[in-house]
Formats: C-alpha cells, structure tokens, sequence
C-alpha cells in the first residue's frame, strides 16, 4: 500500500503559545487522505475546519504531532516551497485572491515565481484556463468578472503550478447559484480528469455529497468520517452539531420516524427517494 | 452605451408584509432595492413610502433613510467604531437622538439581536464573522426603522449563524410588526419566511405571488440560474410520474404531510 499524500499524526494546534489561555484549535487529529481522493470538511464556524486546512500547506504548522505531504514533514522549512508547490490553496472570498491586472496574467503569476522558463509558463497558463473553461477570458481584466469566474481564475493560478492537491477553503460560500455550480463542476473535473487530489471546506451539503468521503470536525476533533451516504444518515448527530442535512435526507428520516420504516435513512437524492416511493406500493 | 438596470417596475409592499426578492446575481435585485431609501434615484418613475414621493423637493432623504433601513450585503465590512457601543449608536446619534435614549436604544439593538450587552465595551473587530454581523445589523435596528431590508443577510454564515440570523428577521417581523423585504437567492430560506416572493430577471420583475404558486414555474426558476426547494421538486416528480399529489408545499413539514397522505392512501 503507497504512502497517503496527506498524513496528520497525532495533531494539536493552538493559535496562543500561552497553553493556559490558548485555546486548542486542534487535538488529537489523526487523518490520511490518498493520492486522487476527493474529501469534503464540515463543521460550524470555529470547529477547526480551516485551520486543519491551513496545515496541508503548512500556511500553519502543529503545535504538537506531524503532518506529513508527500512525506515531507511540514515543520522542514527548508522544504516549505515543494510543500507548496504540491498543495495549492483557494479562499473563500474572489476579491482578495486576484492580483494581477488581466487574467493571463493572474495566472501565470505562480509559476513565474518558482522561475519556471517563459513558454513553459505559456502552455501551463494555456492549459489552465482551458481546464477551468476560462480560455476567452485570458485579456480580460479580473475586476470585470463575476465571482464564479474569480474563483475559477484563482483554481487555474493553483492548476498552473502542478499540484497534486488543491485544498479549497469556502470557495463557493459568497457566489450565487450560478457560480456554485461553475465552480463545483470544476472541482470535480479536476478530480476526475485532472486526477487532483481534492480538500473541499464547505457548509453545502448539496457538495458535500459529491466527494468520496466527509469528515465532520467539532471543537478542533474529527467527530464523524465516512461516505457520504454513511455520514448524512446521521441525522440527529448533524442535527445537534448545527449543520445542515439534505432536505431529502431530513424528510426520508422523519418519515421513518412517523413508521414507514422501509424507507432508508441514506437517501441522498430526489431519484432515490422517488424510486423509494414507487417501491413502496 | 446605456444600460438599464432597471425597467418598469412596479411594486408595492403593504405595511407589516414579509416580501422575498429573489434573482440571480446581475438581475437588479440590488438595484431595486436601493431605491427603496433613496440611495438610488429612478431615471423615470416615482418611489413612493407611506404616499409621500421620496424624491419630491420638501421630502428629506434623512427622515426616509430612519423609516427604512437597509442592512447591506456583508455589513460587517462598514463597521468603524472602537467598540460596539460607538458603531450601534452611530446612526440614531446622527439622528440627533438624546444621550440618555442613545444608551437604550443601544441596548434594545443588541438585545434584539441576541447580543450580550457586556460585549458592549469590545472592539467590533474583536468578535467572530457571525456576531460582527449582529453588531452591524443592531446599527441599523438602533434607528428604529418601520420597514427592514435586507441584502443576502446571510451570505458567507454557517448554518448556525444562517439559523440565527433568519429567526432574527422572523422575530423582528411576527413580534415587532417590522416590514420585512429580504434579498436572497437562497429559494429554502425565503421559502421558509416570505408571505409573497418577488423573482427578478434583466432588470424586471419577472414573477411575483405566494411562494407556492411561483415553485410551480420550477422549469423558468432554474433556467434564470434559481431553483425550488428539494422537496417541493420531489412533489413535482412524483406528480408528473402519476402519483396523486398536490405539489404546492415548500417546507419539509408540509411535505411530509402530502407523502404520508400519498402512502396511507394506497
């Protein structure tokens, strides 16, 4: 069995070095994430859900225990810019994240910082914005795109270094419908196709349930993991960490409740429930 | 080049309504709604509240801007103050509200929105994303305005903050007989709260009626980049594949309702 791409070993992080007053945003976080796997990270705000994200790139280092990416430990300085090369990042507001005046420009900035030579910069730049559906827009200057755009022209500025994993930290929280969905098709196309290991942060349960694994954090600890389908049929546990569960998932589970016990407590989507509903007369 | 933003809209609210605005990013809803306290002037038309025309020329756009409040998208990014205190009562100081009134009105505010009053000395941006978010709403609620709008009010919240902030707006309208017009493009939410929705498209008013009547355009909802709520789809479903039900619910509860009728039938 290969090594994992991501491994967290016995993780605590807390952001005061005063141990009595600083609260532990991280305890005890054991975690592998495999080369190509796509992992979505729910929890509340404050639960520790960026912070574990802030440890793939070493953006933050533990206060106790390793992380390991592509076994280099994060805590080797020395070895900071292959760490980062390996795993790129993507916030959650479009606004912050822009910082050249077009878009080719934006996204050749990472590989001209690792001094990547001129038309190898071309292709990478190329291939980026085709890989995000952005090609048209490469003059265009990224003020005058909508956010789903931003954000696909910021996954592109990662794509172009040649990570093998791109952690996304909200990326979809400030778009509207629109661009919440161009931006999860992409993700998924990157996964898919491009074979990027994906580390989705997200309160959407409706992206949630497209990764192959969930992990749900509570109080810097990782409370539930599982599949998708394993972890929403946790109804009540997600009820009383405050997340959200698929409204078909929460009307399959009260349905139960009120006797119709050969419905599934894992129904994911509106074909299953409905296909549940022909099965039923 | 002009571009329209707006086109022949014609609306009105009733005083005491809960009025949803829904549309994608782009569909004016913005724009609509910053005409409501006179930020925005018509290019031709007339807004009017409580039948005075807000830009006739004995009208001041001050007394306009106390009877409407807006609580902008991402409000939290206009606070200033050194503390809480300072940034709650800047609009009713303004305003030309006494000292004393100032201290309650500031209280009320952060009570209403769930605030603890010892947070009153802090700084502002000493608290999380979801309590800057109250603060900033408490200013807007400290001006004691009649008619409430709000833009997305709950765009970039986790579910809990999302929960807390909608029971807000909820409470503000059953219990302080508030006017509510809320900005979303979250179809569950405004579902959940809105007497009447407004759908916005290019500029005009493309639907508008009870949020059931306007779930059955599911079909144009989603073409305008929109939706219905999960389980008034599965309604909608099951009706087109012969099942007899009725697909005019929208919240879980109501639906749930119609399956068990659906399955206790047959």
């Amino acid at each position: 069995m290969a090594e994992a791409l991501i491994k967290f070993v016995d993780v605590s992080f807390s952001y005061s070095s005063d141990s009595e007053h600083g609260l532990e945003a991280l305890t005890g976080i054991n975690l592998e994430i495999d080369d190509g796997e796509f992992v979505a990270v729910l929890g509340h705000n404050g639960s520790g859900k960026s912070t574990l994200a802030k440890h793939i790139n070493a953006l933050l280092v533990p206060t106790s225990g390793t992380v390991f990416v592509a076994g280099i430990d994060t805590q080797d300085a020395d070895r900071l810019w292959e760490i980062r090369q390996n795993v790129g990042m993507v916030f959650q507001n479009p606004d912050n994240q822009l910082v050249a005046t077009t878009v080719e420009e934006d996204v050749a900035f990472g590989p001209e910082n690792i001094g990547i030579p001129t038309p190898e910069i071309h292709r990478r730049v190329d291939e980026a914005l085709k890989v995000v559906g952005m090609s048209e827009f490469r003059l265009h200057s990224p003020h005058q795109l909508s956010g789903g755009q931003k954000q696909r022209v910021a996954i592109a500025g990662m794509i172009a270094m040649r990570p093998r994993c791109i952690v996304l930290d909200e990326p979809t929280a400030m778009l509207d419908p629109v661009g919440r969905r161009e931006v999860m098709q992409t993700v998924i196309k990157l996964n898919r196709e491009e074979k990027i290991t994906i580390v989705l942060i997200t309160h959407a349960m409706e992206e949630a349930i497209l990764a192959d694994r969930v992990i749900v954090m509570e109080e810097g600890r990782i409370v539930l993991t599982g599949t998708p389908r394993e972890v929403f049929s946790q109804v009540e546990t997600l009820t009383r960490l405050r997340l959200d569960v698929p409204e078909i998932t929460s009307l399959a589970n009260r349905l139960r409740q009120r006797g119709f016990d050969r419905i599934p407590n894992n129904i994911l989507t509106i074909e299953e429930m409905v296909n549940v509903i022909c099965q039923l007369e | 080049m002009e571009h329209e933003a707006l086109r022949n809209v014609s609306l009105a609210i009733e005083d005491g309504e809960f009025v949803g605005l829904i549309g994608h990013t782009g569909s004016g809803k913005s724009t609509l709604v910053q005409h409501f306290n006179g930020l925005l002037k018509p290019t031709a038309g007339k807004v009017y509240v409580d039948d005075v025309d807000i830009f006739s020329k004995d009208v001041s756009l001050r007394s306009i801007r106390q009877k409407v409040g807006m609580v902008f998208q991402y409000p939290e990014y206009q606070l200033f103050g050194e503390t809480v205190f300072e940034d709650v009562a800047f609009g009713p100081k303004n305003m030309g509200v006494s000292d004393s009134e100032l201290q309650d009105r500031v209280d009320q505010a952060l009570t209403l929105v769930g605030l603890d009053l010892s947070l009153k000395e802090r700084s502002p941006f000493e608290l999380s994303g979801g309590q800057k978010r109250k603060v900033a709403i408490a200013g807007v609620l400290a001006m004691q305005p009649q008619i409430l709008i709000l833009d997305e009010p709950t765009a970039g919240l986790d579910p809990k903050g999302r929960d807390e902030v909608l029971s807000l707006v909820a409470h503000l309208h059953q219990k302080e007989n508030k006017t509510i017009v809320l900005v979303s493009h979250s179809m569950e939410d405004v579902a959940r709260l809105a007497q009447r929705l407004v759908v916005m498209a290019h500029g005009e008013i493309a639907l508008e009626g009870p949020p059931e009547v306007i779930f059955r355009q599911a079909d144009y909802l989603e073409a305008i980049g929109l939706g219905v709520p999960q389980v008034t789809r599965l309604l909608q479903v099951l009706q087109k594949r012969g099942f007899d039900v009725d697909p005019d619910h929208y919240t879980i509860e109501s639906v749930e309702g119609e399956i068990v009728r659906l399955l206790e039938t047959r």
